[in-house]
């Protein structure tokens, strides 16, 4: 489970990563989504990962670490608000400025994720 | 001091923001009035922290009485509580000037103002890193809107950079957070203390990751170099009651490095590589900032650049780590904040009345108060290039002496140039706008009374540091001490004995 897990993350931060670098707002949103999943999976991982165990003490015998579940929720909550402020903020920056790119302009060079 | 009085920094600005917010409707008259009121009932709750915490005593508040390393707590030090005096002293003079007019041009001003504030005396008072990263994350989102206050294709532009780069600066923030807590199994930083100092082997690894990973965020926060892009696009671009707000945002960055690097990371073997990183870093930032001050064709980028500057000698003279060195870099913190502030609370003043124009460096029309406006320019210029007989000159000697050997070497002659390159800059601008003009009507109105009150709020910072020079530096001495005896507060907080914590669950880890 664990290389599974990892390698997921792993998947995941890369391709958000790599959709950050992108020169179009929509590649570079869907890029920061990717790497907030990334990172929340991550969290939920950080206290250990286990199949067996609820988070509540006494429900079973060896309980899992509680504290990363609340840290993933508050994260996720908090992800969803950036996202969504991100998106208003791109449509606003292509309505002002004209262009979906980054930088504002159609750069000759910079024209990349079409 | 009553014992909820540390809680009220926060607060008092929340629920004045959620009133703002829910009084849309209301005339600006009303919302400035508050927003004012607030802020200056801010200074008075800081001042009074502020009072309590120099006598060394250390406060902490647990949130539902919830003890810590369980709970969240709040912890009121000399450093924090100098921070927060910070904050509502600049807060104060910002709101002032913002309410001459700024506040009109776009909707909810003050509640947004009031949410900033959260944020910022949260980051300052939270013991909890996770609790830091919320606290972080309602600081930017108020001010990504601040920023956009007003609205316009440069500001549009700039905001976009900024949002991205702190979306992406959160998420390393979340990440290094997992590490740290997957290692040491606490998010309280006195807890987080006690175990690093005992930790070996792969712990000590992903401790160490951590670590630098921590600071590479907050160092996007300050501004260090290679992450200050977006500062001056940002600062130039924003409103100036938002951007000389903004001046305290780089040193959110500084306080949280100051904070993990003297507390938490202090035995660590991270520390080396977070010194290392901090002094060369720093040292960077304030040659490619000097070269931006030089190089800056409108008044606004250059102060942004100068903000820079003071950033990096700042985080240089974090790296130093003596006693020394802290003290005189708490003694400049707030003189280079609040003047920066000031500064660009007068650009815009200035832009104010040479129509067109703006703030750009070119021959433009006369201004209409010109002397009054070359005063305040003069002083804050004076104040910015660390000369004699203004704070910054102290401060700057005070780093210098706080250096020795070969450090001396590279941080006297890159301070020293930095200082001369800010001279000639503001001199040429100050020459620019007050000599370089046409003959002719001037057409734009008197600055208005709020305005020039915020203003000189904020200046008055410069001679009043040098006089009271005496007590400030005392209590950032008897500062930079507390923050060199990390044992203390982890003391206070959890007690003699380690070994009365329960141990959180380590067992965790096979899978079936």
């Amino acid at each position: 489970m664990e290389a599974l897990f990892s390698l997921v993350v792993g998947v995941l931060s890369a391709s958000g990563l790599y959709l950050l670098l992108r020169g179009r707002t929509f590649p570079v949103i869907v890029g920061l989504a990717l790497l907030g999943y990334a990172v929340n999976l991550f969290l939920f991982s950080m206290g250990g990962l286990n199949t067996h165990a609820a988070a509540v003490i006494g429900e079973s015998i060896s309980p899992t670490d509680p504290l990363p579940q609340a840290l993933v929720l508050t994260a996720i909550v908090i992800g969803f608000a950036m996202t969504a402020f991100v998106v208003i903020l791109a449509i606003r920056a292509r309505s002002e400025l004209g262009s979906d790119h980054v930088d504002g302009q159609q750069g000759e060079e910079g024209d990349v994720g079409r | 001091m009553n014992q909820h009085l540390i809680i009220l920094p926060i607060l008092l600005p929340m629920v004045g923001a959620l009133a703002l917010l829910l009084m849309g409707k209301a005339s600006f008259a009303t919302h400035r009035r508050i927003s004012v009121s607030l802020t200056a009932a801010l200074v008075a709750v800081s001042l009074l922290l502020l009072s309590h915490a120099a006598s060394g005593e250390l406060t902490f508040y647990s949130l539902g009485n919830w003890q810590a390393p369980f709970g969240i707590v709040l912890m009121l030090d000399r450093l924090s509580a100098l921070m927060l005096m910070l904050t509502a002293v600049l807060a104060l003079g910002c709101i002032l000037f913002a309410s001459a007019g700024d506040d009109t041009k776009g909707s909810n001003f003050h509640g947004l103002f009031q949410l900033q504030l959260v944020g910022l005396n949260g980051a300052f008072l939270t013991g909890d890193l996770f609790n830091l990263f919320v606290f972080f994350e309602i600081l930017l989102l108020a001010s990504y809107a601040l920023l956009m206050h007003g609205g316009g294709k440069a500001r549009v532009g700039a905001g976009l950079h900024y949002v991205i780069l702190n979306v992406a600066g959160s998420a390393l923030f979340l990440i290094a957070l997992g590490v740290l807590y997957g290692a040491t199994g606490t998010l309280n930083m006195a807890d987080m203390a006690r175990r690093v100092a005992t930790m070996s082997g792969d712990q000590a690894a992903l401790v160490t990751a951590g670590a630098l990973m921590l600071v590479v965020v907050f160092s996007l926060k300050a501004a260090l170099l290679p992450l200050y892009f977006w500062l001056p696009r940002t600062y130039s671009a924003a409103p100036a009651p938002v951007a000389a707000l903004f001046a305290i945002m780089t040193k959110v960055g500084l306080y949280a490095i100051l904070r993990v690097q003297t507390m938490i990371f202090v035995d660590s073997p991270a520390a080396g590589g977070i010194t290392a990183w901090l002094w060369w870093s720093g040292l960077a930032t304030i040659v490619l900032a000097a070269v931006g001050v030089l190089a800056a064709r409108d008044m606004r980028p250059l102060i942004a650049y100068l903000v820079l500057v003071s950033v990096g000698t700042l985080l240089a003279g974090a790296a130093l780590g003596t006693t020394a060195a802290t003290t005189a870099l708490l003694y400049y913190l707030p003189h280079t904040t609040l003047i920066c502030g000031a500064l660009f609370l007068i650009a815009e003043m200035i832009g104010q009345q040479r129509g067109k124009a703006g703030t750009r460096l070119v021959r433009a029309r006369r201004l209409h108060q010109r002397h009054l406006l070359g005063g305040l320019f003069l002083v804050a210029a004076v104040a910015v290039a660390g000369l004699p007989p203004l704070a910054g000159a102290l401060g700057k000697l005070l780093l210098m002496q706080a250096a020795e050997g070969s450090e001396r070497l590279w941080l006297w002659p890159l301070l020293l140039l930095a200082g001369l390159c800010a001279l000639i800059a503001m001199s040429r601008a100050g020459s620019v706008f007050f000599w370089a003009s046409y003959k002719g009507e001037v057409t734009a109105g008197k600055i208005s009374r709020p305005q020039l009150i915020g203003v000189l709020w904020l200046l008055a910072s410069a001679p009043l540091l040098v006089i009271f020079g005496g007590p400030v530096s005392a209590y950032t001495q008897a500062t930079a001490e507390q923050l060199a005896n990390p044992q203390e507060p982890i003391r206070q907080l959890l007690g003699d004995d380690p070994t009365q914590q329960i141990v959180l669950i380590q067992d965790t880890g096979e899978s079936p």
